[in-house]
């Protein structure tokens, strides 16, 4: 998944709130909550970086919080709040 | 004693909704006491639609306002907001400006061509109001003929291949041992099944006596949506049952002025859609815009303060219940640092219960109603003459 481009689904927007962010999917119409200002961050930034581990660079995640920051992307992909994109 | 205890910076999740958020995540808009019904433990009072309302301008003005502030969708109520000739209009405005809208209706006028239609619109999703598995116990609540009624347009909804939208019950007395044949009502129609708690706020509390759940319903109540977990929609309703046990799924949290309001026909701004009350009025939209009165008006305020249990705090189930419904002991005329009138733990027996507030507004129809509650035990106001009494009997509402 690191290796992967990804972006924040078309369908969802972020609204941001001191602990993070709320995130509404308008399609499924499910509320979900980002519980760390730098988690959305990386979510704003994936679409500017060919892949997950350029966006953690970039955003400044240390290698030490990288698990953690994973394993939250895997299950943002898994409710599809962040999807693949297509680097075609 | 002080009435707020210390605040701490917030760690939990949850101590970021009891602060407040910078919009609400879960806001009400009833928009008009315009209803074509006269069910008998409406919240809002509704019948007859206030001279005020809210015009057309100032509600697509207050979606511009829920879109600049991200308020990603809004519930819309009434009264009946479909009797409102704008109401298409306004719910193609809203989703033309990223509002998702779920709106509640009796169903009556969801004709075959509006559920194509709503099922062909993304953002937009539909609750049907039903208070009985069967006419019986249905009409006497909502009125003659709103049984077929509910039904009709969640045939219609369901042909129109809308998929989980929602059938949404007030638990009553009357009702509670229906709620299999509700689930399988909202099975068979492809429908997400949403159960709430009667609240004695509006006409509500004018028959709160009567049909509010008896204790061992509550008991069985709670054990229904401990086995049917995250599938059952609540509102986050039933946080006072969580004393029985394990907490259900939610936020366990009162959420009014934090988290939660209503905006009401007229643009008053209460804290949540059971307390509209002049005690609960943070203010109006047409003096000061919406979000001014999230934000700034003193009654949030204080009601993100964090709040003491008062007579609760020695109870093991505190932490679990968090001392119930602001609302539901408020319009019983309990303290509201007590327990919740429904207190599963049977503590609100020992509480001394003042006068019931007297309600600081009424919509509710003064001549005859076509769908009258069918006048069996319960009804609001026993007729005092045949003539207040319809002649006919005519055949004619993670979060969420």
């Amino acid at each position: 998944m690191l290796e992967e481009a990804w972006t924040l689904n078309g369908s969802v927007a972020l609204r941001p709130e001191t602990f993070g962010a709320l995130a509404y999917d308008f399609t499924t119409r499910r509320l979900s909550f980002l519980k760390d200002p730098a988690l959305v961050d990386v979510v704003r930034q994936l679409r500017n970086h060919p892949n997950i581990a350029e966006t953690l660079d970039a955003v400044g995640i240390s290698d030490g919080e990288r698990p953690r920051f994973r394993a939250a992307l895997e299950r943002l992909a898994d409710q599809h709040l962040i999807v693949r994109r297509n680097t075609q | 004693m002080t009435a707020v205890a210390e605040r701490r910076a917030p760690t939990r999740l949850v101590d970021h909704f009891e602060y407040g958020l910078d919009a609400p995540i879960c806001l009400t808009w009833e928009l008009t006491y315009a209803c074509n019904l006269a069910c008998v433990h409406c919240l809002s009072s509704s019948g007859r639609r206030d001279p005020r309302e809210l015009s057309t301008d100032e509600c697509k003005a207050l979606i511009d306002e829920f879109e600049r502030m991200q308020i990603f969708y809004v519930n819309i109520g009434g009264g009946e907001p479909t009797v409102r000739p704008d109401f298409w209009e306004l719910l193609d405005y809203a989703v033309e400006h990223h509002v998702g809208v779920k709106f509640s209706t009796n169903g009556f006028r969801i004709t075959k061509e509006r559920a194509e239609r709503l099922a062909a619109t993304d953002y937009v999703d539909v609750q049907v109001s039903l208070d009985g598995a069967t006419p019986e116990v249905n009409d006497p609540i909502r009125g003659a003929g709103t049984y077929d009624a509910a039904i009709r347009a969640m045939d219609n909804l369901r042909d129109a291949g809308m998929k989980d939208f929602k059938l949404s019950v007030v638990c009553t007395r009357e009702n509670i041992s229906q709620l299999d044949e509700f689930k399988k009502i909202a099975d068979d129609h492809g429908a997400q099944l949403r159960l709430t708690r009667l609240r004695p706020a509006g006409r509500g509390a004018d028959v709160w006596q009567d049909l509010h759940p008896l204790p061992h319903q509550q008991r069985e109540l709670y054990d229904w949506l401990v086995a049917n977990g995250e599938k059952v929609l609540t509102g986050d309703s039933f946080f006072h049952l969580s004393a029985f046990g394990d907490a259900l799924p939610g936020l366990n949290l009162c959420g009014a002025g934090r988290v939660v309001c209503l905006v009401d026909p007229v643009g008053d701004v209460y804290a949540c859609p059971f307390a509209i009350h002049e005690n609960f009025l943070a203010g109006s939209i047409r003096d000061e815009g919406f979000q001014h009165v999230w934000r700034e008006a003193e009654l949030f305020k204080s009601l993100r303060e964090p709040q003491t249990g008062g007579a609760c705090s020695s109870c093991s189930a505190y932490d679990s219940c968090r001392g119930g419904c602001m609302a539901a002991k408020f319009f019983t005329g309990m303290p509201l640092d007590g327990p919740d009138p429904e207190c599963v733990k049977g503590n609100a027996e020992f509480v001394t219960v003042g006068d019931r507030p007297a309600p600081s507004q009424d919509h509710s129809h003064k001549g005859t109603v076509r769908n009258a509650p069918v006048p069996v035990k319960i009804g609001r106001r026993p007729p005092t003459t045949m003539c207040d009494e319809s002649p006919v009997n005519p055949g004619d509402f993670v979060v969420g």
